[in-house]
């Protein structure tokens, strides 16, 4: 069951809906009342967020290959840059893309991730990654779909032994929007990094749900997804660390960290750690609240005006993850990024 | 400069200001003193511009501009600035950011360029070695962690980079220690100035040895009760302010009784 199935099967039954559990704030099934047909090819002319960094690219329009390219597979054999486009423009239609990639032993990927577009599609977007020993996966995944656009993103993530991966997803919200990432940790020292960002405004929903396996001893998780919304938006964050069964020395940390802008916006969060090993660190809070007015005050009365008091202090609560960003080039983007939808100053 | 007529302020249901009249020439430091409750806070709170606090009647103006119709930050721009007591902790925005907008926010405000980088740092690198600020500091989020002292020291370097006309001390000696109190006060004083305004709101007379007042007055129910020369603030730490408060509410009632004989 899921949005890729029904939209191959044109089945509206396999659509999640609020009665299963994962999916009860992202509604599927109560939304689309039929599948549109198949969006037509898409020749992309524009260039990605991430232009201005130095690597190869892979472009998907409306769900095909757009850049001459065939493979729906791909190997990182070296150390590289990759950025990954998923570009949609089309009304009234659907798309399923899937892309595999393995990154092979010790090396060392940084995966430029953007999904943008124009219109009121419905996107499936379905992503393997697969991470050898010792190798590095950073992944930076942004978001900047039209308001009118139906996403749902899946990445499988399965990691070997030494291997990390640190990703940060960055989003605007979409007409609904599921950004999902499922991760097979092996333990053994490997760490795993899983923010978020959310920026949320009108209608917007957007959904990160993330879930952290952890299989065998001594893994590392940290996790840190804040956001704010304003307008009638709504966020959503599932957040799940499972520790296995003899999964020992396990050290797990989740935070989310949410601020309402507007009186009718809304989060919602399910941060869960499921424990079955004995010797854990294990750690989550969540938080859900308001700007603080005082701060707010205290900065105008220095003469900044609200506005750009309020863009400021939201701007410095998201900013926290930015900076975790360890790539400079993806960090600036970011930063940049934020400071632009927020309408403050970068 | 700074001119005050009949104010009155409402929090809440409750008036806090009842009818207060002040006027701070150009030049000199006036210091208010007064009893807890006495509307200390609220005043400055006023002329600052914080919402909750609502002006029901009378004027404040400063240079002749009316202060209570402008914007909090319009106020800033026109060259009012508290120094609050309880400095707030501003998360995730490093001291240099926040000081940096906000001087940029008032010159644009102003009609001014912004200023530059290297002036800016330059500025700021010596208004905090006279505060004895660690420069590192500035690059912390502001206040975020800061002691009762650093906080003090940290408005008193915002107010001389941003360099108001008008300030306002809101109890800046409460949580000094005498050092302190000392850095705090050689700040303040280095900003007096022939085109600038001082009101400095204390509840003890002991700042007062350090930054000199021209005038003393005492503020009690909401209102100005007594107005003097510095000799008025050693007079209120030796005898308390109960026979100041009798006196006024005698001078109070006195001025009610001729109201009602006109």
């Amino acid at each position: 069951m899921s949005l890729a199935t029904a939209l191959k099967s044109g089945d509206l039954a396999e659509l999640p809906a609020r009665r299963d559990e994962g999916w009860r704030w992202t509604d599927l099934r109560g939304l689309i009342r039929a599948v549109p047909p198949a969006s037509p090819p898409l020749t992309v002319g524009t260039a990605g967020p991430f232009a201005a960094i130095d690597g190869e690219t892979i472009v998907f329009g409306n769900g095909q290959r757009a850049d001459g390219g065939t493979d729906l597979s791909f190997v990182a054999e070296r150390d590289m840059t990759l950025q990954l486009r998923f570009v949609s423009d089309a009304i009234n239609a659907s798309q399923a893309s899937t892309v595999a990639i393995d990154i092979g032993a010790g090396v060392s990927l940084v995966l430029l991730e953007s999904h943008e577009g124009a219109g009121d599609y419905i996107a499936s977007v379905e992503i393997g990654l697969e991470v050898e020993r010792g190798a590095h996966l950073t992944r930076i995944v942004l978001v900047d779909e039209p308001a009118d656009a139906i996403l749902v993103s899946e990445a499988r993530v399965v990691l070997h032994p030494g291997a990390t991966f640190h990703q940060t997803i960055l989003t605007t919200g979409g007409r609904r929007q599921r950004i999902e990432t499922v991760v097979t940790h092996p333990g053994a020292g490997g760490s795993v990094r899983m923010d978020g960002v959310y920026l949320l405004g009108d209608r917007r929903h957007a959904d990160i749900t993330t879930e952290v396996t952890h299989a065998r001893p001594d893994g590392v998780t940290n996790q840190l997804v804040k956001g704010c919304v304003s307008g009638q938006a709504r966020a959503v964050f599932q957040g799940r660390i499972i520790v296995a069964k003899g999964a020992d020395g396990t050290d797990a940390k989740m935070g989310h960290h949410g601020l309402i802008l507007s009186e009718r916006a809304e989060i919602d969060a399910k941060p869960e750690l499921e424990i079955y090993a004995d010797d854990v660190a294990c750690a989550h809070g969540n938080t859900v609240g308001a700007l603080d007015e005082e701060a707010i005050f205290y900065a105008r009365s220095r003469g900044i005006p609200e506005a750009e008091a309020r863009a400021m202090l939201t701007q410095a609560f998201v900013g926290e993850v930015v900076d975790r960003i360890e790539h400079d080039g993806a960090r600036d983007v970011a930063r940049a990024w934020v400071a632009k939808r927020l309408g403050g100053e970068a | 400069m700074l001119s005050i007529q009949n104010l009155h302020v409402r929090v809440g249901e409750t008036e806090i200001i009842k009818g207060l009249s002040l006027d701070v020439p150009a030049g000199e430091v006036h210091a208010i003193m007064g009893p807890n409750g006495a509307g200390k806070s609220t005043l400055s709170y006023s002329l600052a511009g914080r919402p909750g606090y609502e002006v029901t009647a009378g004027s404040a103006s400063l240079n002749g501009d009316d202060l209570l119709s402008l914007d909090p930050s319009e106020r800033a721009a026109k060259g009012v600035f508290l120094s609050f007591q309880y400095p707030l902790e501003i998360p995730g925005v490093p001291g240099l950011t926040f000081l940096r907008t906000a001087l940029n926010a008032q010159r644009k405000a102003r009609g001014e360029d912004e200023v530059a980088a290297p002036a800016f740092l330059k500025l700021v690198r010596a208004q905090a070695a006279a505060l004895k600020i660690d420069f590192e500091m500035l690059k912390r989020p502001l206040n975020v962690g800061f002691s009762g002292g650093e906080k003090k020291r940290m408005e008193i370097l915002q107010m001389a980079v941003l360099s108001p006309r008008l300030l306002i001390l809101d109890e800046t000696d409460s949580g000094l220690d005498i050092d302190a109190l000392r850095i705090v006060s050689e700040g303040v004083n280095a900003m007096r100035a022939p085109d600038r305004a001082m009101l400095v709101i204390t509840h003890y007379q002991r700042l007062l040895d350090y930054i000199k007042p021209d005038r003393v007055h005492v503020l009690a129910d909401g209102r100005i009760v007594a107005s003097g020369g510095p000799e008025l603030a050693h007079e209120l730490e030796r005898e308390g302010y109960d026979p100041i408060l009798r006196q006024g509410a005698g001078k109070q009632a006195h001025l009610s009784a001729e109201a009602q004989g006109a």
